[in-house]
């Protein structure tokens, strides 16, 4: 375990540690004496002494008992409740590391990826805090301590002993390895038959449509003979271990008796000094197993550390600059200054020049990968651009502070992402703290959700499910519109956020945004020509370059992409608007039966 | 000497499944138990072997201490006149007995894990085929509203953690209760007067160990509930981290993730604490049942009684008697575990399919080509439940709950046998549902889809499905080798056949040019093959499968090359020859080869006729074609 991290933390709970390990010692020392205690009391026995000597022999073991378990106690808590610790701290700086990384890095690590690590890799880091600490140290001293009394008994059986109890340690890494081999081969099995499985399902139409139903099931049986074959083979290695280990510790007694029986009938040894000595051998036993135990441990902890330090090791793309400036308010005028934006080796932005006066409404429009999100993209500094900058009332927007930077921006983004929150928690969701009611109706209102959230069965207060599943898309994108007036933002940022609400509704919705939008520089990358048209000023994107802009009339006028898609746009809502012969409901058979053609 | 607390070498994948809360109920549901015993039935005697194995192991593992007890009262320390003439050959002879008991015992103990292995692995391999044989007979609405990765847990973790309840849970507890009885047993009859000293400790063992399990329950549910938590909080913030940068929240969700985080804490230390309590506690009753057995033994041996060698193996017994007891936590959580998860096994095993056989299904000798559909009203949203059509990409958006989302309101036209019809319409228009219909992956709410006269639900789903030929637009490939994924796994189709099928799609001249041509294996969905190459497998795989009724969804691929267009025109000329044919069109060039075009609007059939005529009409179609077609051809 090298890592630098680890060791502050633990550095961190050193208190609890020196306790835990205090406490060990003690507990260590106890264990070690109440042998010593059973051996005066059974050649007490032997001699036939008096029942108040075994009394206070009695007594004595149950003092000694009690303070091992106090010590225990002391032991087990102090540092496992110190690893606890440490695991709640790592994973909050865990949450808090990945809070600060980009776009671009959650879109490189899937999702599946850091919660592996948040769930088993910080779970074994807290084993090894917790467990493999305390018993790398408490293992080492009683395996010590033991074998010092069992030399003081006696060196010949001490010396049988040895040969014999690293066997445990021995079969525990030997068979342990091979375990951990045919292990592995059970866990690829494993994810052959997940795979297998996932495949099966997900192409399940095509299983389906050609009748392969038979096949699959039977290559899917296969896999999962494959998995019970490893898995066999794997129990063959593992139904061995504790067997194997309770024979070596099994012939270790039966010596004890042989040798030790000897030893006592040629009066080299008390009978009582037998018994000490099986006890020594009894707390000499757990360590030689926990002695490959805790080098599992260690080496499981040091993987999954070197894990998370990856991640930790990730520096945060977008951060505050060292020196951020000092605004007091944002005005919102935008401009691109020759900015182009590389993207996973493509050019998504080329060249881009553009000024957008504060308060202005500007439409983005071009065909789908013009980049017209990855331009709207830039100025939240979601993204920062390859080259050139992108300025907010002058000012370079990786110079302002990110806090103020987006505190003046409300971002309405593509895909309507909510929160498993109530509406009302997500419609507040970046007024946190602050959330007035009244404004959380009025932002409501603006985005045309509130006559949605008066059907609801708890209102504002209903929640929305996992990403807002209980929501229809168009409600969704309407609750992240509120979510974004409720902000009070400088720039409004629409990235085709009314994809999903019917025309009718797109028209309220632009009403009352025009209301809040008054003061406000407005963009929105739409496709329905009635928001195009709406606006003050139109850009026209084609492969990353602006191609166009002007006003509707000029674009139209100058007949070039924009005309075109204009064009295409117009004979799309006219298709939509079309309605087929009109059928009432319920249908009068054979309306329009294509048998009598 | 017992080798103290255990320790499970194996490590079991943590499951990922943060969707759902886990379910953490009882530990013993009779109606679960009754059901998973079914599965256990049909290797009753092999559970029986292991069970007696398990007895002679628990057996055997009983013998040291009453060998402890021989040796000292009949050689090392002989109760009476000392020095009767020391037995060193009897001494070594006992020893031997005890190597070969020891022996005797890890044979058994061994043989008995492996057998129980054997039966955990053939009953899960059984419960997974019988999951996976359920699954593939439900319809398609179960699949569209259930994520896969769902399933694909029920099938593998779900299951393996009912293994552990075989292997580790359920008979070990006999072998606990074996060596527990057993031990009460030889104390009782080697002197009882002994056993009763040491057993007085059993009703505070007793006590300390109901407390420790009422609030290790509870201790476990609330670790693992919240730790869910957790981690449920962490995949949604991970998933939204950018709205929540945009909108600068990262300290509020920062504080409420910490809360998230105490909770968790404060649980794992109530655990802990109550695991640090128990151990001692039972170790310091242990100590105090020895020093009773030392102190009154003692006085026994004094008398007469009792024999030194009786109190050691007394003393040895009741160290051993109290190592099982620790174990109870880990075996409650592993039946916990189990029960949660055979709950949703046999949720998915109790899934109704929506599309089932008739009881008597017609029986499907020839099939012709005929297809009628009769005033179809059809809607993905059947139970009412906001399933989101597979294919279809309807306009669900923005709709309002109470509205009925009808997909086919009221089609009807009629295909005869060997004619070719395209299918042409606006997104929602309701062109893939007329497919999903005709292969009976749906079944409509009203009206009728015939073929050859005879409602598809009355003809097994099956046999139904052999006659008709789907090209998806979507591309399926499974690993494996091309070839297999032309046949299918169909034993009946030669090589020959998957060659000549390759040949009339024009797939055999960039499969042939493949180092390893027809044996090439693929990797990940095809990945390396363009999209192109991969529509023409999927061609050859219908065409290989000679169906009489072939349906193509034919999606116009932006990033196909002119002379993989080329292809793939060739590829649906031949595909189209001899047979009755449904094409989704989006290809000028296909809407042009056909005989009639039926143009769907809003769940409507709204125009029919030939490519001209229709033009010449300049109503939805000639909307259609300037939008669809005019510019990608």
């Amino acid at each position: 375990m090298r890592s630098r991290r680890f060791w502050a933390y633990v550095r961190r709970y050193r208190r609890a540690y020196a306790v835990g390990y205090l406490g060990g010692l003690v507990s260590i020392a106890m264990a070690q004496s109440s042998p010593w205690i059973m051996k005066l009391a059974v050649d007490a026995i032997g001699r036939h002494a008096g029942l108040g000597l075994l009394a206070a022999y009695a007594g004595a073991l149950v003092g000694l008992a009690a303070a091992e378990a106090a010590a225990t106690y002391v032991m087990r808590w102090s540092i496992m409740a110190a690893a606890y610790r440490i695991e709640t701290e790592l994973r909050r700086e865990y949450f808090a590391h990945l809070a600060r990384m980009p776009l671009a890095f959650f879109e490189r690590t899937p999702t599946g990826d850091l919660m592996a690590r948040a769930v088993n890799d910080i779970r074994a880091v807290q084993r090894f805090a917790g467990v493999g600490l305390m018993r790398s140290v408490h293992t080492t001293v009683m395996l010590i301590a033991s074998v010092a009394f069992m030399l003081s008994i006696s060196v010949h059986l001490t010396l049988v002993m040895l040969a014999i109890l690293p066997f445990v340690t021995l079969v525990f890494l030997l068979l342990g390895r091979e375990i951990h081999r045919r292990f592995d081969a059970v866990q690829a099995q494993f994810s052959a038959l997940s795979t297998r499985v996932q495949e099966m399902m997900s192409g399940i139409r095509v299983v389906k449509a050609f009748a392969r139903e038979p096949d699959q099931l039977a290559r899917f049986n296969e896999s999962s003979e494959a998995v019970v074959h490893t898995n066999l083979r794997l129990a063959r290695a593992q139904g061995a271990l504790w067997p194997s280990i309770g024979l070596i510790l099994g012939v270790a007694s039966a010596v004890l008796l042989w040798q030790g029986g000897d030893a006592v009938i040629r009066g080299t040894l008390t009978l009582g000094q037998m018994v000490q000595f099986s006890y020594y051998l009894a707390r000499l036993s757990f360590p030689m197993i926990a002695l490959g135990w805790v080098a599992n441990l260690w080496q499981q902890g040091r993987a999954s550390m070197n894990r998370l330090d990856a991640i930790f090791a990730e520096a945060p793309a977008v951060a505050d600059p060292p020196s951020p400036l000092a605004v007091d308010g944002i005005r919102g005028e935008i401009a691109f200054r020759r900015v182009s934006v590389v993207r996973d080796g493509a050019a998504a932005l080329r060249d881009v020049n553009l000024v957008i006066p504060a308060g202005r409404t500007v439409a983005v429009v071009g065909p789908t990968g013009a980049g017209k999100t990855t331009l709207v993209s830039l100025i939240p500094r979601v993204l920062d651009p390859t080259d050139g900058q992108v300025l907010l009332d002058g000012h370079d927007v990786r110079q302002l502070p990110l806090a103020v930077l987006r505190g003046a921006i409300g971002f309405v983004p593509q895909e309507p992402f909510l929160f498993s929150d109530t509406l009302r928690a997500n419609i507040a969701f970046g007024a946190a703290g602050t959330a007035d009611p009244a404004r959380v109706l009025e932002a409501a209102e603006v985005s045309q959700i509130a006559a949605d959230a008066a059907d609801f069965p708890a209102g504002y207060d209903t929640a929305v499910g996992e990403r807002g599943v209980t929501l229809s898309g168009g409600q969704r994108q309407r609750a992240t519109i509120a979510r974004a007036v409720m902000r009070d933002p400088r720039v409004l940022i629409l990235d085709d956020a009314l994809s999903s609400v019917d025309t009718q509704t797109e028209q309220a919705i632009l009403r009352g945004l025009r209301g809040v939008m008054a003061a406000r520089t407005s963009l929105v990358i739409a496709h329905r020509i009635s928001t195009i048209r709406s606006a003050d000023w139109i850009v026209v994107l084609d492969e990353g370059r602006v191609v166009d802009q002007g006003t509707h009339e000029d674009l139209i006028a100058r007949g070039g992409l924009y005309a075109e898609l204009y064009e295409r746009e117009l004979l799309r809502e006219a298709l939509e608007a079309e309605e087929p012969a009109s059928m009432s409901w319920p249908p009068a058979a054979g309306t329009t039966d294509g048998a009598d053609r | 000497m017992a080798a103290g607390g255990r320790h499970d070498g194996r490590r079991r994948p943590m499951s990922t499944h943060f969707d759902e809360d886990p379910i953490l109920g009882r530990a013993y549901d009779a109606r679960l138990v009754r059901r998973l015993l079914a599965y256990v039935r049909p290797y009753g005697a092999t559970v029986g072997l292991s069970i007696a194995l398990l007895l002679v192991a628990s057996l055997a593992d009983l013998a040291g201490p009453t060998l402890y007890r021989l040796g000292i009262d009949r050689y090392i320390a002989p109760p009476g006149a000392r020095g009767t003439g020391a037995d060193f050959r009897g001494l070594a002879g006992l020893a031997a007995v005890y190597l070969a008991v020891l022996a005797l015992g890890f044979g058994a103990r061994w043989a008995q894990s492996y057998l129980m292995q054997a039966v955990g692995q053939r009953v899960m391999a059984d419960l997974r085929a019988q999951m996976v044989a359920h699954l593939q007979a439900l319809s398609m609405s179960f699949f569209s509203r259930t994520p896969v990765g769902r399933l694909v847990t029920r099938v593998t973790n779900d299951v393996d953690a009912l293994n552990e309840l075989i292997t580790s849970g359920a008979v070990a507890i006999f072998g606990d209760v074996f060596t527990m009885i057993g031990i009460l047993a030889i104390m009782l009859w080697m002197n009882w007067r002994l056993a009763l000293a040491a057993f007085a400790v059993l009703p505070v063992v007793y006590v300390i160990t109901e407390r420790f399990r009422l609030r290790s329950r509870e201790a476990y549910r609330a670790v693992r509930t919240r730790l869910a938590r957790i981690n449920a909080y962490l995949n949604e913030q991970i998933t939204g981290m950018t709205v929540t940068q945009l909108f600068t929240q990262e300290p509020g969700r920062l504080r409420a993730f910490d809360e998230l985080n105490a909770a968790h804490l404060d649980a794992s230390l109530a655990s802990t604490r109550n695991f640090s309590q128990f151990y001692p506690a039972i170790q310091l009753v242990g100590a105090l049942g020895v020093a009773l057995l030392l102190w009154y033994g003692g006085g026994q041996i004094a008398r007469g009684v009792a024999t030194l060698g009786v109190l050691v193996a007394a003393i040895q017994y009741a160290e051993r008697f109290f190592d099982p007891l620790r174990d109870l936590a880990d075996k409650f959580n592993i039946f916990q575990a189990a029960m949660a998860s055979s709950e949703r096994i046999f949720r998915v095993l109790d899934e109704p399919a929506a599309v089932r056989d008739a009881a008597d299904p017609s029986p499907v000798p020839g099939m012709r080509g005929d297809i009628v559909f009769r005033n179809v009203w059809f809607s993905y949203q059947d139970d009412g439940a906001p399933a989101a059509a597979p294919v279809s990409a309807g306009p669900a958006a923005g709709r309002r709950a109470d509205e009925p989302a009808w997909a086919l309101r009221g089609v009807s036209f009629t295909i005869r046998a060997g004619e070719r019809v395209a299918i042409v319409g606006h997104t929602g228009a309701g062109k893939t549902s007329i497919i999903n219909l005709l292969t009976r992956f749906y079944d409509p709410q009203r009206g009728e889809v015939l073929v050859d006269g005879t409602d598809v639900r009355r003809y097994p789903q099956r046999e139904l499905r052999r006659h008709v030929g789907l090209v998806l637009q979507d591309v399926f490939l499974f690993s494996g080798t091309i070839a297999d994924n032309i046949r299918l796994g169909n034993a009946a189709i030669s090589d020959a056949d998957v060659q000549r099928a390759a040949e009339q799609t024009g797939a055999a001249r960039f499969i042939e040019a493949l180092p390893r041509g027809y044996a090439t294996e693929l990797r990940e969905r095809g990945a390396g093959l363009s999209s192109g190459q991969k529509q023409l497998i999927a061609f050859a795989r219908a065409l290989a499968a000679q169906p009489e009724i072939l349906l193509i969804l034919d999606e116009a691929t932006s990033s196909v090359d002119a002379e993989t267009e080329v292809l793939i025109q060739r590829a649906m000329t031949a595909a189209l020859r001899e047979r009755t044919a449904i094409v989704i069109a989006h290809r000028l060039s296909t809407v042009r080869h056909v005989d009639r075009i039926l143009v769907l609007h809003k769940g409507r059939v709204a125009e029919e006729g030939t490519h001209d005529a229709l033009l010449a009409r300049d109503g939805i179609y000639a909307k259609l074609y300037r939008l669809q077609f005019a510019d990608l051809d």
